[in-house]
């Protein structure tokens, strides 16, 4: 036990063999877990996305055409999916911006408490909480009524079971990944910056559009795609405020692998969305570096 | 000069007003995140006649009193069964995830090695990756190897998906203490794993509840992971989304009440906590 002890203890030669393996033996466990359960299946993913053949018996066959399904089949889906997260992504911006603004800026001491408030809701059941949203706009309720006096809505005209209600479930249900970010960022600017553009007679505006938004463009990266990658890829609002008109690509993944038993198609699309989430993030990964992505 | 008036003006006008429309702002906004949570809470309080609970029929107590006093705790069959699954689950998949992700953000903050940036990257990717697409690559590989899905086959997923966070949130913490602890307790002689015992882990323990708490929230309330790996097992958002098919009972939303009003408890307290020790 002793030799054990004067071994570890720091020399002043520095790190020794014994010392160079202890970050591998705290990596191993959790390592191998992420290996075996993330990076095998997403291979194998890959290779059951090119195989051809009739449920049960699927065989590899370099069958691309399962690809072509996306454009030839899926067309409409994959359209919806793109749409509605890319509407979800630029309402949850407008909305969370501002409000981390206030939280950052106006915050004070009430800082803690008005974040403790923007994460309480999430803490409600994700899938009770979009449902919420049936209520919300459905055919009698204030919403609707609200839209068809301002004349947005026709006389019969509906938001539920519409495009309309998916992006609202989307967008509420992705915003505290929007905000936080964004308020983190505006949290570390440092004040003094923003106080010097005042002295330089900047106005407001022109402070805001100069210092404060540069300055905050990390957060509002990261939020941007923290919303738009679980967005693309959801299919709980579109089953639940939508009908199949609505339907995003994520429903159909969803319905091969789990109602058709298609699990060539279904994976080829699959790893399409993985290989769009890729594209997305090498830029950020670029401009960030590998530390700051677990940080 | 009336331009310099009115520049002044402006100057001192506008902050007044942007602070005011901006809190007012702010106030819309958070209306607008709890509206949804309080309609889920009021709706548990709905005399519903119907099978679909999304209008307002009259108050009452009834789903509450079948809740707490139904044939079985839950009033709906197979309920508090989802509920019971789901909590073991969440505790079972949070332990896992914390050991693991613990141990991780040790070497990536306490020790230089070569890997280094694959082994960030391949700790972003899951949280970047479209829970659907994670969710269908484990079903393809349980496909591969024909191992039953279940409960097994969810807590390997749950664990897999809250590695990343727990390392994230235990990192922050590593990063924020004083090195010099640790150098002065190997000074005096203690081995590492009496220095990581007896220094590094009580510092970092906050953390590591947090992280816990945090994959525990994720895991609890994950339903497109889960819709892939389940099997016939069934946990509380599966049973929610079951149940959404045909029409909730308000006993689901009592039940998810109950889960808020837990939740948000463990929040405060956890946050009062941490101000109490600053």
């Amino acid at each position: 036990m002793s030799t054990v002890a004067q071994e570890a203890a720091p020399t002043t030669r520095g790190t020794n063999w014994r010392r160079k393996l202890v970050p591998y033996g705290l990596l191993l466990p959790g390592g191998l877990w992420l290996i075996v359960f993330y990076v095998v299946p997403m291979l194998r993913l890959v290779s059951v996305s090119l195989q051809t053949g009739i449920y049960p018996r699927y065989r590899f066959s370099w069958a691309w055409s399962n690809y072509a399904e996306l454009v030839t089949n899926y067309g409409g889906q994959a359209v919806n999916s793109f749409a509605y997260a890319l509407s979800a992504t630029v309402i949850a911006f407008l909305i969370a911006y501002p409000l981390a603004y206030f939280i950052a800026f106006r915050g004070g001491r009430w800082k803690n408490f008005l974040l403790v408030m923007l994460l309480m809701p999430f803490l409600m059941p994700f899938l009770l909480r979009t449902l919420s949203w049936k209520i919300i706009l459905a055919d009698n309720g204030l919403v609707v009524d609200l839209f068809k006096a301002l004349n947005l809505l026709g006389e019969d005209g509906r938001l539920l079971a519409t495009g309309v209600a998916v992006v609202a479930g989307i967008v509420y249900n992705f915003l505290a990944f929007m905000t936080l970010p964004i308020y983190v960022s505006l949290e570390k600017i440092d004040r003094s910056l923003v106080e010097a553009a005042n002295d330089l007679y900047a106005s407001p505006a022109v402070a805001f559009r100069k210092v404060t938004f540069p300055l905050s463009r990390p957060g509002v990266v990261a939020g941007t795609l923290l919303t738009f990658i679980p967005a693309v890829g959801d299919y709980v609002n579109a089953v639940l405020l939508g009908t199949p008109q609505q339907f995003m690509i994520g429903n159909v993944i969803q319905s091969r692998f789990l109602v058709v038993l298609d699990y060539p198609v279904a994976a080829a699309l699959s790893f399409t969305l993985m290989i769009v989430t890729v594209l997305l993030i090498i830029p950020y990964v670029r401009a960030s570096g590998t530390e700051d992505l677990v940080a | 000069m009336t331009a310099t008036t009115t520049a002044s003006t402006r100057r001192k006008v506008m902050p007044f007003l942007r602070r005011h429309t901006l809190t007012l702002y702010a106030m819309v906004a958070f209306a607008y995140l709890f509206i949804p949570v309080l309609l889920v809470i009021l709706f548990g309080f709905n005399d519903v006649s119907g099978r679909f609970n999304y209008s307002w029929e009259g108050f009452t107590l009834d789903s509450w009193r079948s809740v707490f006093l139904g044939a079985e705790f839950g009033g709906v069959p197979g309920l508090f069964d989802s509920l019971l699954v789901s909590l073991r689950l969440a505790f079972l998949s949070a332990l896992g995830a914390t050991v693991l992700g613990t141990l991780i953000a040790l070497a990536l903050v306490r020790y230089q090695f070569r890997g280094r940036s694959t082994t960030n990257l391949i700790l972003f990717l899951p949280m970047a990756t479209p829970e659907v697409v994670m969710g269908s690559s484990i079903l393809a590989l349980f496909l591969a190897i024909r191992f039953s899905l279940g409960f097994t086959t969810l807590l390997v997923a749950h664990i897999l998906f809250n590695i990343s966070y727990v390392v994230v949130t235990v990192k922050a913490r590593l990063q924020g203490f004083d090195r010099h602890l640790e150098e002065a307790a190997m000074d005096l002689y203690a081995n590492e794993w009496e220095t990581f015992r007896r220094v590094t882990l009580p510092m970092i323990m906050p953390g590591v509840f947090a992280a816990f708490l945090l994959a525990f929230a994720l895991s609890f309330d994950d339903f497109i992971i889960s819709n892939f790996n389940s099997g016939q097992t069934v946990t509380f958002p599966l049973y929610i989304f079951g149940a959404a098919q045909r029409g909730i009972p308000p006993e689901v939303n009592v039940l998810g009440t109950l889960v808020f009003l837990v939740t948000v408890t463990i929040m405060l307290v956890n946050v009062w906590m941490q101000r109490r020790r600053t």
